[in-house]
């Protein structure tokens, strides 16, 4: 009682004291003189508390604080000192110029400066340097990382750690200082550099003898300093496996982990977890690293022991054997007087529970036992894993048990037991009344947006997935949105009723939950009702149905908010022409989105362009099935065996369209390209022109400008101890082409560090209108040298060399990119358009499946309908259709095709284009 | 010998109004601010390089404790001499004597920072710094290309000096305490 009222008190004070304005008004004591130390640290203090507390400064507010400040080093109080370095740091992101203080801060760096100072020093300076002064710090960096003094090396190595990103030459070559910091046997007392240990306090005085000692814990206790330079090494090497690998065995210190040098528990971690993740990009290593990580297990620090424990359960493809041990490790912990380590147990075993249920069964009866820990966030993890270990029979049982200490528990573990009951549906389908009663009642209680969401999108794939409870949570939903204050979480369900809604035995009864939505809510959420309710108007059999509607619409004419009455407007005159509905309400295709982006970042950023319509015919198009698979990656039900809360889940490799913008964002960085214009079309996937375990890696990608064609050669260099200069690639083509060389550029020189390099040529094309294909023999080039190991420098003499690589094509598939359209309307529409039709005859191709997928990997277009499956052996018809590149507009293609043993495949290819030379294109790819 | 006794008297009893000497010193790159400032803190000619925003030190001249702030020179850093105009007791401009074909950018830096309204009526000493090199401009010729003559309403001294050696410094911060002495 008493604590409630203290805190509020402290708060009214803090809002009076901690102000902004007060504190910028009060920032005066900087240009005092004589300077006050105690009102400047206070002040001081004010302002680093703000910034804490997410307060923001402009940019001239922090620069005026940031130059107070700097005014503050005529002083030599160390807290003083201190403080202004805090304030320094804090303020240096914010704040413009802040390289005024450089000279100040190097001159605290110097190993004769007062030692207090230099840690903070060196951090501050991190912070404000220039990338390109690194240099001129190394030598001193060099110094202070292997200092005897723990403070002053920890704080090189955590700044050469920050440092890294942006001069990684510099740093890369502490290497050696660092790997000093690590072996460091027991680090120096902390005042050992000091002869003048009787200034630290200023201020303290007399006193100082007795408060040096809480001045700064006992460094040579921590080892922490072997945290930090693991860190930094790590950072170095991470590009280089074989390394790392090699550093993990030098300090993994043999089979039982005795021998190693590594005294801190944090830096051990750390060396587990980059042992894991070696082990998991080479499996070759994975029988060293595992017995390394095992042992481990038996350390005697716990953290130690979990981390181990952690990375293991975490292992892809882990067998119920290698499981063995840690789980036995992690049941000890859960009857561990500690909750911190009852938590970690729990957690871990949660995620492990995921993939492997029987494994963690084991500890099934330690957990029932934490089901009534005191500790709720244990709790809730003993339960999610009881759900996920326990057989049908017990769920409802611990259904009940959940029931009890909802309303106990934070957001955070509400939605882990939401998710853990979503996939607990989806596992026990017949289980879904019970559970759905759950989630709705969950739904009413009290909650943020997370937990709601979670609840939401739970019951969402309940929809999806189990058909038999779509009624029953539709009307839950509908019931929720009757008081939801979530506007994203209103439009989602309103957008889910107008898909959903119409198909079900009885539409009418959810007009009136979607109505009530237009009268009581806000604008957004009425404009999206009113979509749902035109969806029931237009998609509905039921004729009455749709006058209904129709009545309701005419009234949202009348709504106060623009897009309201438009999109009411819209759905009426829809009511009016019906073949409308087919583009605006039933249309299956959307706009690939991050096409969509790509094109239009290109079109504001080029001033020409926007002389002219920005033209969306240029734009692929995907069908909605697809679009829902790409938004929805996480939740769909693939990903649910898989552990979401692990960091190793690897990320969804990038849509086409995604590729696509980084490369046009790739290209954007070479001035040569500038006068070009847009990328056109790049080939989706790179071509692999050599074996992928040789020593030099070469692939190509094409990038089709209206006037230009340009290839991109990605060269890896596999070997470490060569360094090639002057790689370039010998194109030469087969026959006549139309093609002109304009220039190729080279890389100058490329190690297995800084692989891949690029190599571009870039080719005019003679006549733009048409679609040159071609074949080049490419050979790469390169003078070759070796590097001195001692130095790191390559030698001098090199010698010419020569490597062939793979043919490059130059096809069809390169000016079309695929896009969704709805077939049949489509090719009606260009019946008076461009068309061909040709015979063929295909004798090598063994079924039509096997004709289906060379077709549709030639011409780089999108199959339709599911038509690239033949359902039948002998008789087939494909539809696809692309967008061909550089304003060739829509080109459909139809191909009937039929198979008798013996005979191959006839196919029969029909093409239908907005212009002629598309359709030749089309038909020159096959042939 | 008398004077300068004189005037170390009185500035002590000066000082005992417990106000901080504050001097400002100014001048394009590698004229040698960082040099005298060091020159004149520990005696000793130290190796510099370039200064990347200031050095202040406290330098004690005759029991009198200044408080020096070295600002770099280079075009970048200029624009932020200002941020250090306030509660300034005088300000010493350095000059390289030998380089002629900066002098007058050297000039205008000089009358720009004077026409400032926060250091009206700071006495200034300029110091022709670089005096053993062969070919410097004497202080005589610096002070005519500077133009101050008709600078009014503030203390003014051309001086010539030699940081390396440590000529001149002296007797320009003798000038300087009776400059602030008598404002």
């Amino acid at each position: 009682m008493s604590l409630a009222s203290k805190k509020d008190e402290e708060s009214g004070l803090s809002t009076y004291y901690n102000n902004k304005t007060t504190v910028i008004q009060e920032a005066r004591v900087f240009n005092d003189s004589p300077i006050s130390p105690r009102k400047c640290r206070a002040l001081l203090t004010r302002i680093v508390y703000l910034l804490y507390v997410g307060e923001s400064f402009t940019t001239q507010e922090a620069t005026t604080l940031f130059f107070g400040t700097t005014k503050l080093f005529q002083h030599k109080d160390s807290a003083l000192r201190q403080m202004v370095y805090l304030a320094i740091k804090e303020l240096a992101t914010t704040a413009e110029d802040v390289i005024m203080v450089t000279s100040s801060i190097m001159k605290d760096m110097q190993p004769n400066s007062e030692v207090i100072y230099r840690p903070n020093a060196i951090r501050a300076l991190c912070r404000i340097i220039d990338p390109s002064m690194t240099q001129g710090v190394e030598r001193f960096f060099k110094a202070a990382i292997v200092d005897k003094n723990t403070s002053i090396s920890s704080a090189a190595l955590v700044s050469a750690y920050h440092l890294f990103p942006a001069a990684k030459d510099v740093v890369k070559r502490w290497v050696n200082e660092a790997q000093e910091a690590v072996n460091a046997k027991s680090s120096g007392s902390f005042f050992g550099t000091s002869s003048n240990t009787g200034s630290y306090l200023g201020w303290g005085s007399s006193s100082s003898s007795t408060q040096q000692s809480g001045y700064q814990a006992t460094p040579s206790t921590s080892y922490i300093t072997q945290y930090h330079a693991l860190g930094l090494l790590y950072l170095i090497r991470q590009q280089d496996r074989m390394a790392v690998t090699k550093m993990i065995q030098q300090l993994g210190g043999g089979k039982t982990g005795n021998g190693t040098v590594l005294k801190n528990p944090m830096a051990l971690c750390m060396l587990i977890r980059y042992a894991a993740k070696v082990m998991e990009e080479d499996p070759n290593i994975q029988r060293q690293m595992l017995d390394l990580i095992e042992g481990w297990l038996r350390h005697k620090s716990d953290m130690v022991n979990l981390e181990a424990a952690r990375v293991i359960c975490e292992m892809k493809n882990v067998t119920a054997q290698q499981l063995q041990k840690p789980i036995a490790v992690l049941q000890l912990f859960l009857s561990s007087p500690k909750s911190s380590l009852r938590f970690a147990a729990t957690r871990t075993l949660a995620t492990l529970a995921l993939s492997h249920p029987t494994a963690v069964a084991a500890c099934n009866l330690e957990l029932e036992q934490l089901i009534s820990d005191a500790n709720r966030s244990v709790a809730t993890y003993s339960i999610t894993t009881l759900l996920k270990t326990g057989n049908e029979a017990s769920v409802d049982r611990l259904m009940k048990q959940i029931t009890g200490f909802m309303s106990e528990i934070s957001d955070e573990f509400k939605v882990i037991i939401v998710d853990a009951i979503r996939s607990l549906c989806l596992k026990f389908p017949a289980k879904h009344a019970s559970m759905l009663s759950f989630l709705s009642g969950v739904l009413r209680d009290e909650g943020g947006y997370d937990f709601k969401r979670a609840v939401v999108e739970a019951m969402f794939d309940m929809i999806t997935f189990i058909g038999d409870c779509k009624e029953q949570a539709l009307s839950h939903l509908c019931e929720f949105i009757e008081d939801c204050e979530f506007t994203k979480l209103s439009v989602r369900i309103l957008h889910l009723l107008g898909i959903e809604g119409p198909k079900s035995q009885h539409p009418t009864k959810y007009i009136r939950y979607i109505y009530n939505r237009v009268v009581l809510e806000n604008a957004t959420v009425r404009a999206a009702a009113v979509a749902s309710l035109a969806k029931f108007g237009l998609n509905s059999l039921d004729e009455k149905l749709g006058k209904s509607v129709k009545v309701l619409l005419n009234r949202c004419l009348d709504d106060i908010d623009d897009e309201v009455r438009d999109r009411a407007a819209m759905y009426l005159k829809v009511y009016q022409e019906p073949p409308l509905a087919e583009a605006y309400v039933k249309e299956e295709s959307v706009f690939s989105l991050s096409a969509l982006e790509a094109k239009l970042v290109s079109y504001i950023s080029d001033p020409e362009a926007s002389e002219q319509p920005f033209d969306v015919s240029s734009i692929p198009k995907i069908s909605r099935a697809q679009a829902a698979k790409e938004v929805a990656r996480p939740s769909t039900l693939e990903t649910l065996g898989a552990p979401s809360t692990s960091k190793t889940a690897t990320p969804p490799p990038p849509t086409a369209a995604e590729t696509q913008s980084a490369y046009a964002q790739q290209l954007a960085e070479v001035p040569e390209f500038a006068a070009y214009g847009a990328v056109l079309s790049s080939s989706t996937k790179p071509a692999q022109l050599t074996e992928s375990e040789t020593e030099y890696q070469v692939s190509v990608v094409k990038h089709i400008f209206r006037e230009h064609i340009v290839f991109q050669f990605n060269v890896s260099n596999t070997i470490p101890d060569t360094v090639l200069e002057q790689v370039s690639v010998v194109m030469q083509p087969a026959g006549e082409v139309t093609l002109t060389e304009d220039f190729l550029m080279p890389i100058p020189t490329l190690s297995s560090a800084n692989s891949p390099g690029v190599v571009y040529w870039s080719f005019t094309r003679d006549t733009p209108e048409e679609y040159p294909i071609a074949s080049f023999q490419c050979v790469l080039k390169f003078v070759s040298k070796e590097v001195d190991p001692s130095t790191g420098e390559p030698e001098d003499e090199g010698y010419e060399d020569e490597y062939s690589l793979e043919d490059t094509e130059l096809s069809a598939a390169d000016y079309i990119v695929p896009t969704y359209v709805t077939f049949n309307s489509e090719w009606d529409r260009l019946r008076g358009g461009a068309s061909v039709t040709e015979t063929f005859s295909l004798p090598a191709m063994q079924s039509l499946k096997a004709a289906c997928e060379s077709i549709i990997e030639i011409l780089n277009m999108q199959p339709l309908g599911g038509s690239e499956d033949p359902q039948s052996p002998s008789v087939h018809t494909l539809q696809l259709s692309g967008l061909v590149a550089g304003g060739g507009g829509k080109a459909l293609v139809q191909c009937r095709m039929t198979y008798l043993k013996g005979q191959g495949v006839t196919l029969e290819l029909a093409v239908r284009a907005e212009k002629q030379e598309s359709a030749d294109l089309v038909v020159a790819a096959i042939m | 010998m008398g004077l300068s006794f004189s005037s170390l008297f009185s500035s002590l009893a000066w000082w005992s109004k417990d106000k901080d000497v504050r001097i400002l010193m100014l001048g394009l790159d590698s004229a040698g601010k960082t040099t005298i400032l060091y020159r004149l803190q520990i005696g000793e000619v130290v190796s510099t390089i370039p200064t990347i925003g200031f050095n202040v030190e406290t330098v004690e001249y005759k029991n009198i404790k200044f408080q020096v702030w070295d600002l770099g020179g280079q075009s970048s850093i200029r624009p932020y001499w200002r941020c250090y105009f306030p509660n300034t007791s005088a300000i010493i401009y350095v000059i390289d004597s030998s380089d002629r074909d900066r002098m007058d950018t050297s000039r205008s830096e000089l009358l720009t920072m004077l026409s400032e309204e926060e250091l009206n009526g700071v006495p200034l000493l300029v110091f022709c710094n670089k005096q053993d090199i062969e070919g410097a401009l004497r202080p005589e010729e610096i002070s005519e290309r500077l133009g101050l003559v008709g600078e009014k309403g503030r203390e003014w001294s051309v001086r010539g000096s030699c940081a390396t050696k440590g000529e001149g410094l002296e007797d320009g911060l003798d000038w300087l305490v009776n400059a602030i002495q008598k404002k």
